[in-house]
């Protein structure tokens, strides 16, 4: 019998039809794989499942949880079941818990609410609960505070929270999204532990197909609130019947078009990074005593080739976004030299840095927060055009606007929109315009991928490819994602602590990685490939 | 949380100084001699230099403001030329009236503000919510004095619940003097309980929005609990911004409400002050609230930490 049973699932909100005839059921012990892109209602059908969704939203169909009729059931029923029978995982660890209570306080308060406990006996058991999820007390003191921790360690939190009273069902939603690879490794760790142990249902939902595929038993597969396909995860994705399965399978493991790389042996290079050391200062103990100094980037050196790809990949504060900041002039390097086009940029002003902020520009991960919502298009995606030794016209501006949106594949007509009225996809078109539009030789992209739906990231990582070979642009790509990497770049830098730990052509590296560093992220990076063909020597 | 405090502590006490400069020599660029005043329009040159000399009017100007300054230290704010008397005797005989009187509304305020905030955050769109802020918009729109008048109408001259003004002093016993501060409490406390709401709204409204709210009700903690227990604390910070601006306003700025109570209050005392270039009392009330303001400021910095223990932890 299924644990939780979803039939005829329909969900409006306002005027806007979320979910249609949803099916889905979880069975006790059984990892079900929610997969969809972003709008496709997964995270609403698991607000629906917590009855947590918004004030104006209107469910239809069943939804029956170990035999409970969900949407009939009054918010005490709910709140019965909320955190004691079904617990939930969040997508952002980093704003999960509340910043003014403690760690030991927000475990313990679901314990005391449900089982009406003692104060000392809930703490125990929330000791208890964090000790299982990694977070011993010789570290991790109930006392501690979550600004305390990091992002995996706040994550591990959330699990502790909800699987206190071990549920019978724990829905996580996108658990691991925010984090490196390394970590989101452990993370599915630890769920698939707490799965087996109590023979839990988990409910997987996320956008990365690779995730689902190695840690879900069925999958269904979600697009504009309908079920498309439904079933075992090993048959749904080797026999890829749908043609949407097929689609986003594809579409997850895309590596675009490129001819051979741009020969790099001669010339001069276009970026030389020499013993680039950057140190801040870390927290004071006490008013009396200097603040010990926290080195970000340890004497990093490296160089670039006009119009070579290249991937620096690491975990989360390693230094690579410390690096590349210092590489875009944004930040001083506390010792050593940057040269771009073989004039050295570290230390120079802002008038004399114009000509190099020219040619080189930035494209961050965020399209939604990196524009002015009240600034049109041709403003924003003109902005750069201030490094230009002449300023432009009003209709040259238009014209090299026109020409650079055309170059991302958007309309001309576009360049009097408002930012709003593009889709994620489009505004980190809108992004890679605004990069271009100076002829920059070298783009420092950011995570450009990481914020997008996979067929968007392919259609992205296509232009990406497609500009290079046409203009001739360097990349630099700030990653934790290694299918990026492999996908797009010609070499990879590994950083790790600060150092680059190893380098190489990106197959060499990523197919064997020497560095414990790179064969962490490797091993941990999920893989499509790999997780089908283990999921079908499981299931036969 | 030592460097946070030390650091504020050092922060409050440099306001003071630079304070009790700027209110002694503001005072100093005034026209009028305040040895002329004392001695009227007919009086001679010489009287005047006699009397300029005797309270010290002669003396370098650096010299004048240690003096003034070490008296203040030590309480001794010199005499009042008007009154005759210490000036720090008149203080304390005004101070209990005004010093309860803000307390008084201060609580009044909060107790009426929380709750109907909490109120209407919850119910947010809904009819509870637009009836509430619709008085509360009326609260700060309408000023206090015509609540002081309504007050009295009602419960001084109708219902002759409590005295319709004066204050008979704490030794006539307590009950009867707090009597006679309730309605100018309530007068008071309406306007600020108004604008309080609303803060405490607002604050709550984006709180409620943050993602930990949703991880509290996922545990299963019914709605009133997960505001109370997770909103409430996280949406204290400008509620308690706007309380300490408020009680440096109650503790001074309530001539009015003192004027349609006859209450003998601080914000009188300055006011009659000011007209009879009684300069001495001047600065002593001005130098006595430029205090109570730093303190009740470093008291909500304080209490800031006390909430939020990222700003212990933070240098």
């Amino acid at each position: 019998m299924s644990l939780l049973e979803i039939e005829n699932l329909s969900l409006t909100i306002g005027e806007t039809q979320i979910l249609k005839d949803m099916e889905l059921s979880v069975a006790p012990g059984e990892v079900m794989g929610l997969v969809g892109e972003s709008g496709s209602g997964k995270s609403m059908t698991a607000l629906t499942v917590m009855q947590l969704l918004p004030y104006a939203a209107r469910a239809t169909g069943r939804v029956s949880f170990d035999g409970i009729d969900i949407l009939a059931a009054s918010e005490d029923q709910m709140c019965a079941l909320r955190g004691d029978d079904i617990g939930m995982v969040f997508q952002e660890p980093m704003t999960a818990l509340n910043p003014v209570k403690t760690i030991g306080e927000q475990v313990a308060e679901g314990i005391r609410w449900h089982t009406k406990t003692t104060r000392a006996a809930a703490e125990e058991r929330a000791r208890k609960m964090l000790d299982r999820v990694g977070l011993p007390e010789a570290k991790f003191p109930l006392s501690r505070y979550p600004h305390e921790l990091s992002g995996g360690q706040r994550q591990r939190v959330v699990i502790a929270i909800a699987c206190a009273l071990k549920p019978k069902l724990l829905i996580a939603d996108e658990p691991t999204t925010a984090l490196d690879v390394v970590l989101q490794a452990q993370i599915l760790d630890l769920l698939l532990d707490l799965v087996a142990e109590s023979r839990m249902g988990l409910l997987l939902i996320s956008h990365d197909l690779a995730v689902v595929t190695e840690m879900a038993d069925r999958i269904t597969i979600l697009r504009r609130g309908e079920v498309m396909e439904a079933g075992d995860t090993a048959r749904t994705l080797s026999e890829q019947l749908h043609p949407y399965t097929r689609q986003l399978a594809q579409a997850s493991m895309h590596v675009p078009a490129r001819a051979r790389p741009h020969d790099t042996s001669q010339g001069k290079p276009l970026l030389q990074v020499e013993g680039v050391t950057r140190d801040y200062p870390g927290r004071r103990a006490s008013l009396f005593r200097r603040a010990p100094t926290i080195r970000a980037v340890d004497d990093v050196s490296l160089s670039m080739a006009p119009g070579q790809s290249v991937a620096l990949v690491g975990r989360s504060g390693c230094g690579k976004s410390t690096l590349a900041r210092m590489i875009l002039a944004l930040d001083k390097p506390s010792a050593g030299t940057i040269r771009f086009r073989g004039e050295t940029v570290t230390g120079k002003g802002e008038a004399e840095l114009k000509p190099a902020r020219r040619d080189m520009q930035v494209v961050f991960q965020d399209p939604y927060g990196s524009f002015d919502p009240r600034q049109k298009v041709e403003k924003l995606v003109a902005e750069p055009l201030h490094v230009l030794d002449k300023k432009p016209t009003r209709a040259e501006r238009r014209e090299m606007v026109a020409h650079a949106l055309h170059e991302v594949g958007l309309d001309q007509r576009d360049m009097d929109k408002y930012p709003h009225e593009f889709s994620g996809g489009q505004r980190q078109r809108l992004s890679i315009a605004r990069a271009i539009i100076t002829r920059p030789k070298l783009v420092v992209a950011d995570e450009p991928v990481s914020a997008l739906d996979v067929s968007i990231r392919a259609q992205i990582l296509d232009l990406f490819a497609e500009l290079n070979q046409k203009l001739g642009i360097a990349y630099l790509f700030i990653t934790h994602d290694l299918t990026v990497a492999r996908a797009i770049t010609d070499e990879v830098l590994v950083m790790h602590d600060g150092k680059i730990v190893e380098r190489g052509k990106t197959n060499e590296v990523l197919d064997h990685p020497q560095s414990e560093a790179a064969r962490a992220l490797v091993t941990a990076a999920p893989d499509l490939h790999r997780a089908i063909a283990k999921r079908m020597q499981e299931q036969g | 949380m030592t460097t946070y405090l030390l650091k504020r502590l050092a922060i409050s006490l440099a306001t003071l100084v630079l304070a009790s400069i700027v209110v002694f020599a503001v005072l100093e660029i005034l026209p009028g001699d305040p040895a002329r005043l004392m001695l009227g329009m007919n009086a001679s040159a010489d009287q005047v230099e006699l009397l300029r000399n005797q309270m010290g009017l002669n003396a370098p100007l650096a010299l004048r403001y240690l003096h003034w300054a070490s008296g203040l230290l030590s309480l001794d704010f010199g005499r009042s030329y008007t009154y005759s008397v210490p000036v720090i005797d008149l203080v304390r005989e005004r101070l209990a009236v005004s010093l309860p009187l803000a307390l008084i509304a201060l609580a009044l305020s909060t107790i009426i503000a929380i709750p109907v905030g909490l109120f209407s955050a919850s119910r947010r769109g809904r009819a509870g919510d637009t009836i509430s802020m619709g008085a509360a918009q009326l609260g700060v729109a309408v000023p206090n004095f015509w609540f002081a008048l309504m007050l009295i109408y009602i419960f001084a001259v109708w219902l002759r619940l409590v005295p319709a003004g004066g204050f008979p002093g704490w030794s006539a016993g307590v009950w009867p003097a707090l009597k006679s501060l309730l309605l100018p409490a309530i007068a008071l406390a309406l306007p600020q309980a108004a604008i309080l709401a609303r803060v405490t709204r607002s604050a709550l409204i984006e709180v409620l929005n943050d993602d930990y709210i949703r991880t509290a009700r996922a545990k299963g903690l019914p709605y009133r609990a997960v505001l109370w227990r997770h909103a409430l604390r996280n949406a204290m910070i400008p509620v308690l911004t706007i309380l300490g601006l408020q009680f440096a306003f109650l503790l001074a700025g309530t001539i009015i409400i003192e004027n349609v109570f006859y209450l003998p209050g601080l914000g009188r005392l300055v006011f009659q002050a000011i007209t009879q270039r009684d300069l001495i009392v001047v600065e002593s009330v001005v130098m006595l609230l430029v205090a109570a303001v730093i303190a009740v400021n470093l008291i909500v910095d304080l209490s800031y930490a006390v909430v939020d223990p990222r700003l212990r932890s933070r240098q």
